[in-house]
C-alpha cells in the first residue's frame, strides 16, 4: 500500500493492489467464484495516456471499469485501492460515486450506436452529465459541446448537435461519444476499444481526432484496446495484461522497440505467416462472372466477375457494407443473383440452394465469422460435427464416431472434446470445431467469411496456420473473406478489392498489393495501422499534403 | 441437479405444493373421496359437520367429494387440451417459419381469422352446434388454444431461423423437418415450457368457463365450474358452497402462475448466461 503523501502531486490516478473477482457459472457444474484481476499497480498522472492491452478475457476492460469504481454484471472489486488524486474512490459511498461519475471520469465505450438514446438528439445526450452535475448552465454546454465537435471534426459543428443518432455514421458517432466524455472537463476518461468496431478507413479519423482531441484539452486517459498498432499511436505509457496480471509495463517506446517478455514479443510480431503465391492463377475452379445481386430493391452487387484456381486461396477483401459477405452468400446459394453466372469446377452451378444437389453442397462448404451463433448451442461437439458426417457419407455409430474423432484430430482438439457444448469452449476452439463441420463433407473448395475477425491476434494467428496446414495436406481451395490487409498478406495467392458493391481490383496478390494503385485500394492500404511510433502523424501528414 | 433445487424461491414452492396437491385428489379420487360423488346423502346445503367436511351441495350431494372428482375431470381436460393445443401450435408455427412463403402466409393468415374472433363467443356457437362430447370440447378449446402457442412459437422461431447455425444446415442441404425438430425446436423449448403453464392455467378457467355456461362437462359429471353453476342460487341464501369450487379454481391457476413465473425468470437468465443486467 502506497502511502498517499509519498505520491507526486501531478498523479492523478493511483492504483494499489487491485483485485477484481466474479462468480462463474460452468455449464454443468458448481458456481465457484474467480479471480478476474490479480493485484495491479499502475499510476496515471495529469495530461497523459496510458494503454491497457490485452486478449479478451485478460481484464483489461475490468480495470478500467474499476476507474469508475463499477463492477458490471456480477463483478466484484474484492480488494486494493484506486485513489483520485488522493481519494480511494472504492471507499466512497454511493453518493461520493455519483458525483464522480460523468464529471470527473468519464467513460468511452466500444459501440457508441448502442450507447446513444436513438430517440434524443446528439447534443443533448452531450451536455446531458455536464448538466446533471451542475457543472454549466445550458448555455455555455452547448457552446462547449460545438467546440467539442469542431476539436473532433465533426461536419457542421454548431449544428451537429440538432442530429438523431441515425442521421451520422458510426465513426461520427464514436467521435461524438468521445465529446460527451469530454465536456464535463473531467480529469480521467476511459476509452473502452473506441476503434474496434469500426473500418480501418474510418478508424484512422477517429483515432486521429481523439489524440488532438486529448493533447488540447489535458485530460488523462486509459486507453483500452486489443490492438497493439493502435495503442502505439496514442498512449505515452502501455500496460501489457494477461490473465488479469500484468505482463510488461513501461514507456510505449520500450514496449514496441524493446519488448523484454516473450509475451509481448509475440503480440509485437504477429502475423509470421508467410505464404508463397502460386505461380500459376489462370485455373477456374469457382468462377463467378457479371454477378448483380439485390437486397429486395437496393444493389448490393454490380457486376462482379472474379475466380478461384483449385488449392488457391483468395482473398476478399473490403470494409463493411462493401459486398464481400454477400458475394459469399451468392456463391454458396444463399442470395440468387439477379443476373450473371456461378461455375464450379467447369460445370455451372444453380443459383439457388433449392436446386443444388446434395452433391455439389458437399464440395461447396462454408465458415462463418461467429463460431457462436454458427453451432447449435444445444449440440454437443460430437453431434455437431456428426451429423455432417452422416449427412454427407451415410456414416452411423462406430464408424461415425471414428470419423469425428480423426477430425478432431486435424483439428487439433483431440478425442476429449466429443461430449462438450459450444459454450464450454473457448473462441479459438469453436472455430476449430466450424472447420472441423466444414471438412467432415470432404470439401473442395471452403467459403471463409472472416473466420478470424473475431478472435484475438495469437489465436487468430493459430486459426490461420491451421487452414494453411489443410490447403497443403488436401488441396483445399479458399475464398477468405477479410477486412484485415495483415491477414491477406499472410495467406492470399490472388485478392480481390471490393468497395461499395464493385470489384475495385482483382489479380495475383504481387500485383493487387503493389503499386500503381486506384484511389480506393492506395486508402485502405494506407490504413492499416502499423507496429510503429508516428505512424499516425505521417500519414496525417501523407493525407493533408 | 442439487443446486437446481437450492435456487427455487418460496413461491415456487408454494405453486409446486399446489398442483401437487391438485394432481394428487384427481389420481386418486376413488380411494380419498369420502363418498360417492352423485348419492344423494341429505338435505340440500346441509351445514358442515364431521361427517361432511364441506357440507352438502344444491341436490344433497357431498361437496368434498364432488370436488375430488371434479379436479380429476377439469385437469384431464384442461391438460389433454393444452397438450394437443401445444403441439399443433409448435409445429405448425415452427414449419412456417422455416418455409417462409406461401406456408408462412397461409397459416399466419389463418390463424389470425382464428383470432379476430372473440375465443368465448366462438366456442359457444361451436359447441352448441356440435354434439356434447367430451372429444369435441377438448378440440374446440385445442384448436383455439392453438392460435396463441401459434403467435409465440412463430416468434420464436423466426429469430431462431435468422441464426447462422440455421443458415449452416440449410447450406448442408438438410430438410425442414430436421431443422424444426432438431434445431429450431431444442432452442425454443424453455420460453415454450413457460408458455405451456400459462396455457394451462387458462385452460383450466376456459373449461370452468365453459362447464358455467352448461356447454362445457355436462351434468352429473363433478367439474368446479359446474359445481360453482349448480350452487350459485345458495349464495342469495347466505350458502357458500359455490364459493368452494371457486376456490379451487383460483388455488390452482395461482399455483400454476407462481410456477411459471419462475420458470421464466431462469429462461431469462439462461439468455445472459450469468443474470447480467
Amino acid at each position: 500500500m502506497a502511502d498517499p503523501e509519498t505520491l507526486r502531486p501531478e498523479t492523478l490516478l493511483s492504483v494499489r493492489g487491485l483485485r477484481i473477482g466474479a462468480t462463474a457459472y460452468p455449464p454443468g457444474e458448481a458456481p465457484r467464484d474467480i479471480e478476474i484481476v490479480k493485484g495491479i499497480d499502475f499510476d496515471l498522472s495529469k495530461g497523459r495516456v496510458l494503454g491497457l492491452i490485452g486478449e479478451s478475457g485478460a481484464g483489461k476492460s475490468t480495470i478500467g471499469l474499476a476507474a469508475l469504481a463499477y463492477g458490471r454484471g456480477g463483478v466484484r472489486i474484492t480488494g486494493g485501492e484506486v485513489r483520485l488524486e488522493g481519494t480511494d474512490i472504492l471507499a466512497l459511498g454511493k453518493k461520493g460515486v455519483r458525483a464522480l461519475r460523468g464529471a470527473r471520469v468519464c467513460y468511452v465505450s466500444q459501440s457508441a450506436a448502442a450507447s446513444f438514446n436513438p430517440a434524443q438528439r446528439l447534443g443533448d445526450q452531450v451536455i446531458e452529465a455536464t448538466l446533471h452535475h451542475g457543472l454549466a448552465t445550458r448555455k455555455e454546454a452547448l457552446a462547449r459541446a460545438a467546440h467539442l465537435f469542431r476539436l473532433l471534426s465533426l461536419p457542421d459543428p454548431d449544428s451537429f448537435g440538432d442530429r438523431f443518432p441515425h442521421q451520422v455514421s458510426g465513426g461520427q458517432l464514436q467521435r461524438a461519444m468521445t465529446a460527451m466524455a469530454l465536456c464535463p472537463e473531467p480529469d480521467l476518461i476511459v476509452f473502452d476499444e473506441p476503434t474496434t468496431a469500426l473500418d480501418v478507413t474510418t478508424q484512422i479519423e477517429v483515432l486521429a481526432a481523439i489524440k488532438a482531441a486529448i493533447e488540447e484539452t489535458h485530460t488523462a486517459a486509459l486507453y483500452i484496446t486489443h490492438d497493439l498498432a493502435v495503442v502505439a499511436q496514442v498512449a505515452d505509457d502501455i500496460m501489457v495484461l494477461r490473465h488479469g496480471e500484468t505482463v510488461e509495463y513501461g514507456p510505449t517506446r520500450q514496449i514496441i522497440e524493446a519488448p523484454t517478455q516473450d509475451y509481448t514479443r509475440n503480440l509485437v510480431n504477429v502475423r509470421s505467416i508467410r505464404h508463397a503465391e502460386a505461380p500459376d492463377q489462370s485455373g477456374q475452379f469457382l468462377r463467378l462472372s457479371g454477378i448483380n445481386a439485390f437486397y429486395g430493391s437496393f444493389q448490393v452487387l454490380h457486376d462482379v466477375s472474379l475466380h478461384v484456381p483449385r488449392g488457391q486461396t483468395l482473398a476478399i477483401v473490403g470494409e463493411s457494407g462493401s459486398g464481400k459477405s454477400t458475394l459469399a452468400r451468392v456463391a454458396c446459394g444463399l442470395l440468387p443473383p439477379a443476373s450473371g453466372e456461378i461455375s464450379f469446377d467447369g460445370a455451372p452451378l444453380p443459383r439457388t440452394l433449392k436446386k443444388r444437389t446434395r452433391e455439389q453442397l458437399r464440395r461447396m462448404q462454408m465458415i462463418y465469422q461467429m463460431a457462436d451463433t454458427a453451432m447449435n448451442p444445444r449440440q454437443t461437439v460430437g453431434q455437431i460435427i456428426g451429423r455432417a458426417v452422416t449427412f454427407y457419407s451415410g456414416k452411423r455409430g462406430a464408424a461415425r464416431r471414428a470419423r469425428v474423432i480423426e477430425l478432431l484430430d486435424q483439428i487439433e482438439l483431440g478425442e476429449a472434446y466429443l461430449d462438450r457444448y459450444p459454450a464450454e469452449l473457448s473462441g479459438g476452439q469453436k472455430q476449430r470445431v466450424a472447420i472441423a463441420r466444414a471438412l467432415a463433407a470432404e470439401p473442395e473448395l471452403i467459403l471463409c467469411d472472416e473466420p478470424t475477425s473475431a478472435l484475438d491476434p495469437l489465436v487468430a494467428d493459430g486459426i490461420l496456420k491451421l487452414l494453411l496446414k489443410l490447403q497443403a495436406e488436401k488441396g483445399l481451395s479458399y475464398v477468405f473473406i477479410t477486412h484485415d490487409i495483415a491477414i491477406v498478406r499472410a495467406i492470399a495467392d490472388s485478392v480481390a478489392v471490393m468497395h461499395r458493391g464493385r470489384l475495385v481490383r482483382f489479380g495475383p496478390k504481387s500485383q493487387v498489393l503493389a503499386p500503381p494503385f486506384d484511389d480506393y485500394t492506395a486508402l485502405l492500404l494506407a490504413s492499416v495501422p502499423e507496429m510503429e511510433l508516428g505512424w499516425l502523424e505521417k500519414v496525417l501528414a501523407r493525407r493533408r499534403a | 441437479m442439487k443446486q437446481t433445487l437450492k435456487t427455487v424461491p418460496l413461491s415456487a414452492w408454494i405453486g409446486i405444493l399446489g398442483i401437487s396437491l391438485c394432481v394428487f385428489a384427481a389420481l386418486f379420487a376413488p380411494w380419498i373421496s369420502p363418498y360417492d360423488p352423485n348419492q344423494i346423502l341429505g338435505d340440500p346445503w346441509a351445514e358442515r359437520s364431521p361427517e361432511y367436511l364441506l357440507g352438502l351441495d344444491n341436490l344433497g350431494r357431498d361437496l368434498l367429494s364432488r370436488l375430488i372428482w371434479g379436479t380429476r375431470m377439469t385437469l384431464f381436460v384442461a391438460t389433454v387440451a393444452t397438450v394437443i393445443a401445444f403441439s399443433m401450435g409448435v409445429i405448425l408455427s415452427l414449419v412456417a417459419a422455416v418455409m417462409r412463403g406461401v406456408v408462412d402466409i397461409g397459416l399466419s393468415r389463418l390463424n389470425d381469422l382464428l383470432m379476430s374472433i372473440p375465443t368465448l363467443i366462438f366456442a359457444l356457437i361451436v359447441l352448441s352446434a356440435l354434439p356434447q362430447t367430451l372429444g369435441v370440447l377438448i378440440m374446440v378449446m385445442a384448436v383455439l388454444d392453438a392460435t396463441r402457442v401459434f403467435r409465440l412459437g412463430r416468434a420464436l422461431a423466426m429469430d431462431l431461423v435468422a441464426m447462422e447455425f440455421v443458415e449452416a444446415v440449410r447450406l448442408r442441404g438438410e430438410g425442414t423437418l430436421w431443422i424444426v425438430f432438431k434445431e429450431v425446436l431444442p432452442n425454443a423449448m424453455t420460453p415454450l415450457l413457460a408458455e405451456f403453464g400459462l396455457r394451462l392455467a387458462f385452460a383450466v378457467l376456459f373449461i370452468s368457463t365453459l362447464s358455467f355456461l352448461g356447454l362445457g362437462i355436462q351434468p352429473p359429471t363433478p367439474d368446479w365450474g359446474g359445481m360453482v353453476k349448480d350452487n350459485k342460487d345458495g349464495i342469495i341464501f347466505g350458502v357458500s358452497a359455490a364459493l368452494v369450487p371457486g376456490m379451487a379454481i383460483a388455488v390452482l391457476t395461482v399455483s400454476i402462475n407462481l410456477v411459471v413465473d419462475w420458470l421464466l425468470k431462469r429462461t431469462s437468465s439462461l439468455k445472459g448466461g450469468r443474470g447480467d443486467g
